[in-house]
C-alpha cells in the first residue's frame, strides 16, 4: 500500500467520522469542532486529487470563516438543543423508514452502474499541465462559466439586499452624532457671556 | 466570442444593471419617499424590454457554449413574464404605499427576480438552470416576508425559504446524478448521451429528483404544501406576483428541461408528469371547497391550474407545448384580474380577504360583481369564457397524444372545481346582505386592470391578439 492510498483512506475515514459525530454529538460546540475536522480532511482529499487551490479555499473559507461563525452562533444563541432533540425523536421511526427506503433505492440504482456511452469521455477533464491550479480555475470561471459566475454574484446581491430590507430599522428616537453639524456650529449662537455680579447670581 | 455572447443576453444585463443603478440611486437620494416612482419606472422598464423583444428579429441564438438559449420559446415566456410583472407592480404599489410598507427595494428585488426567471427560461445547462432558479427564488423569499412587522408574513417567508431550500437540495441531487450518468450538464449533451432505449437507472433517479425539485417550484401535488400558507401569509400584492409570474417561468423551465435534456426518454418522465397532474387537479379541486379565505382559495385554485398545465406537458407533443403556453398566458391574465379585485376589498380602510365579505357586492358595486363573475367563470372553465378554451386546448393535446384517461380526469376535476367558483358567484348575487358591507373602492388603476382582464376573458374568444401564432412558433422552436 503506497503512501497515497494510505493518505486517501486516512482522510476519507476521518471525513466520514467527522460527519457522523457532527450529527451524533450531544454538545453543539463539539458538533462544530467535528465539522471542522470533516472540512480539514476533505481539504486533504482535494490535495490528493491535485486541486490544491480548492483545498486551501476550503480551509481558509470554510474552516476559517464559516465554521468559526457557526461556533459563535452556537455559543451566543441560547438554543435549547435538548428540546429540539426530543421533538426529533418523535419523528425518528418515520425518518428511519424513509432512510431505509432511500438507501435501498440508491443501492439498486448504483449497483447497476451503467454510465451512458460517451459519458466518460465527456466528463474527463484532465488536470492542466501548463497552468497551475489557480490560473486554470480563473480561466474557466471568467471565460467558460462567466455567465454562471456573474449570476452567482447577483444571487449574493439579492441576499444582501434582502438581509438589509428585512432587518434594518431606522430608529428615530435615537440621537446620533452628526459631525458636520458639530463642526459648523456657530459659537456666537450657542454661547453667550453674562456678566454675573458678585453676590447676586443670575 | 464574449462580445457576441454578451449581446445575446443584453436584456438580462440591462435589467440587472438597471436594478443596481436604481438601488444605488435611491439609497443616495430620498430612499422610500420615491418608492412609488421607482415602482412605476421599473414597470416601464419591464414593458420597454418586452416590446424590444417583441420587435427584435426572431432567430435562435446560443450563447456561452450552449448554456444560454435565446429562441422563440424563451422570448415568448420572457415577454409574458415581463408584461405580467409590470402589471403586478403597477397594481400593488398603491396598496402597499397606503399601508406603509412600500419600499424602494421592492420593485428592484422583483426586477432581480425577473432576471432570474429570464435566465431560467433560457437555460441550456443544469448549472444555468440552478443559478436562475435560485436568483428567482431567493428574491421571492424576501418579498414574501416583506411586511416584516406582520407575524404571518414573516412566517410565510420563513416557510417558503426552508421548503424552497429543501427542494433546491432535491434538484441539485438530481442534477448531480444526471451529470454523473451522462457526463455533462449541458442539455443537448445529456440528450446525446442518454441511451434512449435503456437509460441507466441512476439517470432515471436523477430525472425523478430533478422533476421533484421543479414540481415544487410550480407547486404541483405532492410538493404543494407551502402554497396555501405562503399565499395567505404574504402581503396581497406579493401573493399576486407569486401566483402569476414565477409560475410561467417555472412551467417553461419544466418544459425546457423535459424536452431539451430528456426528450428521447419521454415515456420515463411522462408517467411522473401524469401522476403530478392528476393529483394536483384533484387536490386543488377538493381542498379549495372548505376554504373561507379568498387567498387560500386562490392558492388551491393555482395548484389545480398547474395540474391542467401539466396535462399539456404530459402529452409530450408540440401541440401540447403550445397548449401549455396559451394556458399559462390565459391563466396569468385572469389571475391578475382576480387579484386586482382582491386588493380592492376593504372595510373601513382595512383589507379583508374572507370570501363571506363578498356577499351581495352585486348591490353595492355592480361593475365589480360582473367582472368577478366573468373571471370566476373563466377560472372554472365555463364555456363562453377564455378559460374554457385554455382547458379545452390542453385536453385536446392529451387526447391527441392518446392520454384519454388523463383528459377524462381533467374534465372530472374541473367539474368538481367549478363548485367552489360558483359558490362565490352565488354569494355575490344571491347571498344575504351583510351587516357591514365592503367599502366602495376608489382605486382607478385596479378598476382598469380588472375590467381589462374580464374584457379579455370575454372578447379573447374572438381574437387572441396573435398569442396563438406566437405560442405556436415558440412550441416549434422548443421541439426542433
Amino acid at each position: 500500500m503506497g503512501a497515497e492510498v494510505f493518505a486517501f483512506y486516512l482522510f476519507a475515514l476521518s471525513t466520514i467520522t467527522g460527519g457522523l459525530f457532527t450529527v451524533l454529538s450531544r454538545n453543539p460546540v463539539h458538533s462544530v469542532l467535528w465539522l471542522i475536522l470533516s472540512f480539514l480532511s476533505s481539504a486533504g482529499l482535494f490535495i490528493l486529487l491535485g486541486a490544491e487551490f480548492v483545498a486551501m479555499l476550503l480551509i481558509i473559507v470554510y474552516v476559517g470563516a464559516v465554521a468559526v461563525l457557526f461556533l459563535f452562533v452556537v455559543m451566543m444563541l441560547d438554543v435549547d438543543f435538548a428540546s429540539l432533540k426530543a421533538e426529533m425523536s418523535k419523528y425518528l421511526p418515520l425518518g428511519l423508514l424513509i432512510v431505509v427506503i432511500l438507501l435501498m433505492e440508491l443501492a439498486m440504482g448504483l449497483a447497476v452502474w451503467v454510465p451512458a456511452d460517451g459519458a466518460q469521455a465527456a466528463r474527463a477533464a484532465p488536470t492542466p499541465i501548463e497552468f497551475h491550479n489557480t490560473a486554470a480555475l480563473g480561466l474557466l470561471l471568467y471565460d467558460k462559466y462567466f455567465l454562471l459566475f456573474q449570476l452567482a454574484g447577483l444571487i449574493l446581491l439579492v441576499a444582501m439586499i434582502g438581509a438589509i430590507v428585512l432587518t434594518l430599522r431606522h430608529r428615530k428616537d435615537v440621537k446620533r452624532q452628526d459631525i458636520l453639524a458639530q463642526i459648523y456650529r456657530d459659537p456666537d449662537k450657542s454661547l453667550s457671556l453674562k456678566n454675573v455680579k458678585p453676590g447676586q447670581g443670575l | 466570442m464574449i462580445y457576441n455572447d454578451l449581446s445575446i443576453i443584453f436584456p438580462e444585463i440591462f435589467l440587472s444593471l438597471y436594478a443596481m443603478v436604481a438601488l444605488v440611486g435611491a439609497v443616495y437620494t430620498s430612499k422610500d419617499e420615491i418608492a412609488q416612482k421607482v415602482t412605476w419606472f421599473t414597470a416601464v422598464v419591464f414593458i420597454l424590454l418586452a416590446f424590444w423583444m417583441i420587435f427584435s428579429e426572431a432567430q435562435t441564438e446560443i450563447a456561452f457554449g450552449g448554456m444560454f438559449i435565446n429562441d422563440a420559446f424563451s422570448r415568448f415566456s420572457k415577454i409574458i413574464i415581463l408584461l405580467s410583472g409590470a402589471v403586478v407592480l403597477i397594481m400593488g404599489q398603491d396598496y402597499m404605499s397606503r399601508r406603509g410598507f412600500l419600499r424602494f427595494e421592492y420593485p428592484l428585488i422583483i426586477a432581480l427576480s425577473v432576471v432570474g426567471m429570464m435566465v431560467m427560461v433560457s437555460a441550456g445547462d443544469l448549472m444555468a438552470l440552478y443559478m436562475g432558479l435560485e436568483l428567482q427564488s431567493l428574491a421571492l423569499y424576501v418579498i414574501a416576508a416583506f411586511k416584516r412587522d406582520s407575524l404571518k408574513s414573516t412566517e410565510a417567508g420563513l416557510k417558503y425559504f426552508v421548503l424552497g431550500a429543501l427542494s433546491s437540495g432535491l434538484l441539485l441531487y438530481g442534477s448531480a446524478l444526471t451529470y454523473g450518468y451522462s457526463g455533462t450538464t449541458l442539455f443537448n449533451g445529456i440528450l446525446e448521451n442518454v441511451n434512449a432505449n435503456s437509460p441507466s437507472l441512476g439517470l432515471l433517479f436523477g430525472l425523478a429528483l430533478v422533476t421533484a425539485g421543479l414540481a415544487f417550484k410550480v407547486s404541483a401535488v405532492p410538493f404543494h404544501m407551502w402554497t396555501p400558507d405562503v399565499y395567505e401569509g404574504a402581503p396581497t400584492p406579493v401573493t399576486a406576483f407569486l401566483a402569476t409570474v414565477p409560475k410561467m417561468a417555472a412551467i417553461c423551465l419544466f418544459m425546457r428541461v423535459m424536452f431539451d435534456a430528456f426528450g428521447n426518454i419521454l415515456g420515463d418522465w411522462q408517467q411522473i408528469i401524469v401522476l403530478l397532474s392528476i393529483l394536483s387537479m384533484f387536490l386543488g379541486a377538493f381542498a379549495a371547497i372548505g376554504q373561507n379565505d379568498f387567498k387560500r382559495l386562490l392558492a388551491y385554485s393555482s395548484i389545480a391550474h398547474m395540474g391542467y398545465a401539466l396535462i399539456g406537458l404530459a402529452a409530450g407533443t408540440e401541440f401540447g407545448v403550445q397548449a401549455v403556453l396559451e394556458y399559462m398566458t390565459i391563466y396569468i391574465t385572469m389571475n391578475i384580474g382576480v387579484f386586482a379585485i382582491l386588493m380592492s376589498m376593504q372595510r373601513d380602510g382595512q383589507s379583508v380577504t374572507e370570501i363571506a365579505s363578498l356577499r351581495m357586492i352585486s348591490e353595492t358595486d355592480p361593475g365589480k360583481a360582473i367582472a368577478l363573475l366573468i373571471l370566476l367563470f373563466s377560472l372554472a372553465g365555463v364555456p363562453p369564457m377564455l378559460g374554457f378554451f385554455a382547458k379545452f386546448e390542453v385536453l385536446r393535446a392529451a387526447i391527441n397524444a392518446d392520454l384519454i384517461y388523463l383528459a377524462i380526469m381533467g374534465v372530472l376535476a374541473s367539474v368538481i372545481g367549478a363548485f367552489y367558483y360558483l359558490k362565490i358567484v352565488y354569494l355575490i348575487y344571491f347571498g344575504e346582505m351583510p351587516e357591514a358591507p365592503l367599502d366602495n373602492s376608489k382605486a382607478p388603476i385596479l378598476k382598469t386592470i380588472w375590467t381589462a382582464s374580464a374584457a379579455i376573458m370575454v372578447f379573447g374568444v374572438i381574437s387572441l391578439f396573435g398569442v396563438e401564432e406566437m405560442a405556436k412558433a415558440a412550441a416549434s422552436s422548443l421541439l426542433n
